[in-house]
């Protein structure tokens, strides 16, 4: 099972749409026009218990006009990239700008913010893999993780892998287009003794296959770590310090993201409406964006507006130096844009780090938080209460696993008592960080 | 609500209705004839997914029509539309699945990913397609475009009185946003088993969310929900302005709410939406699929008692009009009414095609995909908890100190150890049978089993939900209705701040 995929012939088919596209658009009457369009391609496997549960092969593609006529928009998409459908899709944003109301801010981003320099961040890797050896590799990491003792049985091991192309040109001549790929291995795995079954996870991901783990260092640390939440029981409700996993921590990053995003602020939908200046975190904290850093996650040379992208520094030294805008964002708050239509694009943290064992020791008697259940952030007020589990500590040494608590406070309070960040980063998404230490929430346990 | 009983197509290949041949006429007009192709040429596009070792195959065609508009700063600033469509298919052995789809639909890539799927095995037995039963199902909801019937106008003029009926109603209000959405999907299933079936599904949903400011104090409140009919009713139904008037409302109340209390409390729960208690708590522990792999809480308990007496949860696709209604599953199966739970007892699973033949049990038509592109997976549908015999008074008056709640945001379950959350969005404290002050949202956290065990009073008000649930598993979002009564769960673990 296996499709062919030229990505740079892909690439150039996705170029001459999207000019069509913006041609078509013209001629029937935008005033200017943006398109994006893409297409991926994929292969997934998944085994369980050591035998072939699914093989499915996947190519996506897409394309979308958005249409300006004066300060009305209109926008349409299509999975059907024909020349007919290509024309309908256009029609329609064009007869949707006709009703919709005028907006002072709408249109695209200033020409002289479009991006000049466009390097291969060298994010496309793709994979000569066969089904038979994607299926070997996910065989083998379960099998890593089913021989360890105490497992009972697996949830399964997956590998997939895909490349893909995406493209965006508007109507001031700017066309962007970038070719990528993303490889992953997960496996998931139950254990059980008498107070029940658990399970957990781990996976690797990467965008170049060569900087996968070794599947069966991922079934083993899927086996590690569930066989360690066997046995647990309920922290006592009270105020106390909680030790943040990486993989948690960075959601922490993703709610503060959420709340300086232009979006959420022109709508008065933040906690951190009109606080550009203000000290959010102790002063050793800062956080910075990397766009154009080679392979890694999330880079590119420019954002969903065409806008070149750049190093922003969202906190420097503790206080909130920029808001996150894209350019209609920026318009509606009064700002040029930061480059960050489409969101942000690999954070890094700068701070003193710490190991996770002088964490627990600065904590002494807490919980750490492996899981989080649930939605439970409201980023309005920036109230925070979610489901949890994970670890209780003691005379800052780990003790036994905890479940069924939540985990509460207000998200302004929890970034100001932020006590210190962990050398532990995990580096497999856009947002690298390390465990975070924050120095009182309340626990409601049993 | 109604009990149908489970159809198999052999049983019923003489009494489908004229209904469900106008429905496949319909349908192969919108999906095959485009291509070129008809229902008789689907034998053939099936044939290639019906390889050596292949024990059944099926064809899922589909097309849908998306289209949204959003109001803000009180101005319909932003819509879209769009079109989706494309056809997947699968070939199935034993418990192994080959998958592949194409936005094409033409007789070529039927053969490509036909011959693709079926590469999962290459050796063994070579089936033939069986002779197509065409499946009759009782319709559930109308066969309808839910998108026509309404201009550009009409559907701007209802966001705009949303907008004017919220703001007018408390000075507080400082922003007003509001959405217009409706989808037209039309699907098609041809399966090696002699599945022929075919639906038109409307789906339309209006929303309303408002930010209220008071004292340097900012709070949300929204309020929403649809179904399976037209934009139209919508607009009938005056939705605009109900829905406007209960986020400001619900805005207002959280202006005043207090911190929540952390611990163990008694809970009741609020008609209607709550009832996302059982689609967390009970319903995706009930799903085939993580029973036949023995990865649910529930697993092996059937015939046992996995809730308190008095309990009884069902999974009912056929509402009439409802969010999660179905008239036929996504494999064709015609929806269903199927008891989960009854007085306590476990009594049933929900079902797609592959789960119930390998448990040896009957498909329940909760075959469910987010398209085309997706593989189908055991889902829910509408899960709800039955009415009991309580006054909803008594239940409030019967709680010493607790929590009262009766608006969720969202909810998650680990379906392995049973542990499940569920965020309020409105609450209040009660305190003497009482209900006293508002109090912020907190996430409640409990385990299935447990939890279902502690409902002591189940209230006579049974209330469906206002259609705005979407559930995701596997990374797959479907629309889902849930629907309670009142109902008292003696103790659950409230994540408030108020130690």
């Amino acid at each position: 099972m296996t499709q062919a995929f030229d990505a740079f012939h892909q690439q150039a088919l996705l170029e001459t749409r999207a000019n069509t596209a913006l041609a078509l658009a013209r001629s029937l009457g935008a005033d200017a026009c943006e398109v994006g369009a893409s297409v991926d391609q994929g292969v997934g496997v998944s085994v369980r218990e050591g035998e072939v549960e699914t093989v499915e092969l996947s190519r996506d593609q897409g394309i979308a006009v958005t249409v300006y006529i004066g300060a009305r928009k209109g926008s349409a998409s299509s999975t059907d990239a024909s020349d007919a459908s290509i024309r309908v899709v256009v029609e329609k944003a064009l007869a949707i700008a006709r009703h919709t109301g005028e907006d002072p801010a709408s249109g695209l981003a200033d020409a002289e913010l479009m991006a000049s320099e466009l390097p291969d961040l060298d994010v496309h890797h793709p994979w000569e893999l066969t089904t038979e050896a994607a299926i070997d590799m996910a065989l083998a990491c379960e099998a890593a993780g089913r021989e360890v003792a105490g497992i009972k049985s697996s949830d399964g091991a997956s590998l997939s892998s895909g490349e893909g192309v995406r493209v965006y040109a508007n109507s001031h001549g700017f066309l962007g287009s970038q070719r990528g790929s993303r490889h992953s291995l997960s496996c998931m795995l139950i254990a059980e003794d008498g107070s029940g079954m658990q399970r957990d996870y781990d996976y690797t991901t990467a965008r170049d296959p060569r900087h996968l783990l070794a599947p069966e260092q991922v079934g083993a640390s899927a086996a590690e770590r569930t066989l360690r939440r066997l046995g647990a029981g309920r922290p006592a409700t009270g105020r106390l310090p909680v030790l943040f996993d990486p993989s948690l921590a960075s959601g922490l990053v993703g709610s503060l993201m959420g709340a300086i995003a232009g979006g959420a602020l022109y709508r008065q939908a933040s906690f951190l409406c009109d606080r550009l200046g203000d000290a959010l975190f102790p002063e050793w904290f800062s956080l910075f964006e990397r766009p154009m850093e080679v392979g890694a996650m999330a880079s590119s040379p420019f954002d969903n507006d065409g806008v070149q992208t750049r190093d922003n520094v969202f906190i420097e030294n503790g206080r909130l130096a920029s808001y996150m805008l894209s350019a209609y964002s920026a318009r509606r708050l009064g700002m040029q844009s930061t480059g960050n239509a489409g969101g942000a694009r690999n954070l890094r943290i700068d701070a003193p780090l710490a190991s996770r064992d002088e964490l627990l020791a600065r904590m002494g008697r807490g919980v750490l938080v492996t899981e989080l259940m649930g939605q439970g952030v409201n980023a309005v007020t920036g109230d925070y209460s979610r489901g949890a589990a994970g670890f209780w500590v003691e005379d800052g040494k780990i003790q036994y696993p905890v479940e069924e608590f939540t985990i509460a406070g207000n998200l302004e309070a929890m970034l100001k008592g932020l006590v210190g960040v962990g050398s532990d980063t995990d580096t497999r998404g856009s947002i690298h960080t390390g465990s975070w230490l924050i120095d009182e929430m309340t626990i409601a346990g049993g | 609500m109604t009990s149908t009983a489970p159809h198999l197509p052999s049983q019923v290949q003489s009494q489908s209705s004229a209904r469900d041949h106008d429905l496949l006429g319909q349908a192969s007009e919108i999906l095959l004839s485009p291509g070129g192709l008809g229902i008789d040429d689907l034998d053939a596009g099936l044939a290639h997914a019906l390889g050596p070792g292949i024990d059944y195959a099926d064809l899922y065609f589909q097309r849908s029509w998306h289209e949204g508009w959003v109001l803000e700063d009180g101005e319909v600033k932003e819509a879209s539309y769009n079109i989706d469509g494309g056809v997947g298919v699968r070939s199935m052995a034993g418990e192994k699945t080959g998958f592949a789809y194409s936005n094409q639909i033409s007789g070529e890539a039927l053969a490509e990913t036909g011959r693709t799927a079926s590469g999962i095995v290459r050796t063994g037995k070579q089936l033939g397609v069986a002779p197509r039963l065409v499946v009759t199902s009782d319709s559930r909801y109308g066969g309808i475009d839910p998108l026509s019937g309404l201009s550009a106008e009409d559907k701007i003029a209802m966001l705009k009185l949303a907008d004017r009926v919220a703001r007018a109603a408390d000075p507080s209000v400082s922003q007003v946003s509001a959405s217009l959405s409706g989808v037209h999907e039309v699907v098609l299933v041809r399966a090696s088993d002699g599945t022929l079936a075919a639906d038109i599904r409307p789906l339309v949903r209006f929303n309303v969310s408002v930010i209220a400011v008071r004292n340097g104090r900012r709070e949300r409140g929204s309020a929403g929900g649809g179904g399976r009919f037209a934009m139209a009713r919508l607009r009938d139904e005056n939705v605009a302005e109900t829905y406007a008037r209960e986020a400001v409302r619900q805005a207002l109340v959280n202006l005043e709410a207090v911190d929540a209390p952390a611990g163990q409390l008694p809970v009741v729960l609020g008609p209607g939406w709550p009832g996302i208690l059982l689609h967390e708590a009970v319903g995706h522990g009930l799903e085939g699929d993580f029973n036949r792999k023995g990865s649910s809480a529930f697993a092996g308990r059937m015939g046992q008692r996995v809730a308190a007496p008095g309990v009884t949860v069902v999974d009912d696709a056929t509402l009439a009009d409802r969010r999660g209604s179905m008239s036929i599953d996504d494999e064709g199966t015609p929806g269903q009414y199927t008891p989960l739970i009854e007085d306590g007892i476990l009594t049933g699973y929900m079902q797609d095609k592959l789960n119930a033949r390998l448990m040896g049990m009957a498909p329940t038509g909760n075959a469910r995909r987010e398209s085309f592109a997706h593989l189908p997976m055991p889902r829910m549908t509408n899960t709800c908890m039955l009415a009991g015999q309580d006054d909803p008074a008594d239940i409030l008056k019967s709680v010493k100190r607790g929590l009262y709640a009766v608006s969720f945001g969202g909810g998650q379950v680990d379906i392995t150890s049973g542990k499940f959350v569920f965020s309020a969005s409105e609450a209040y404290l009660i305190e003497d049978g009482r209900i006293t002050a508002p109090v912020k949202g907190a996430t409640l956290i409990g385990n299935g089993p447990e939890a279902m065990g502690r409902v002591s009073m189940i209230g006579h008000d049974m209330e469906l939900d206002t259609g705005i649930g979407v559930c995701g598993k596997e990374g797959q979002g479907v629309p889902v209705g849930v629907g309670q009564p009142t109902l008292k769960l003696d103790e659950l673990t409230i994540g408030g701040t108020q130690s």
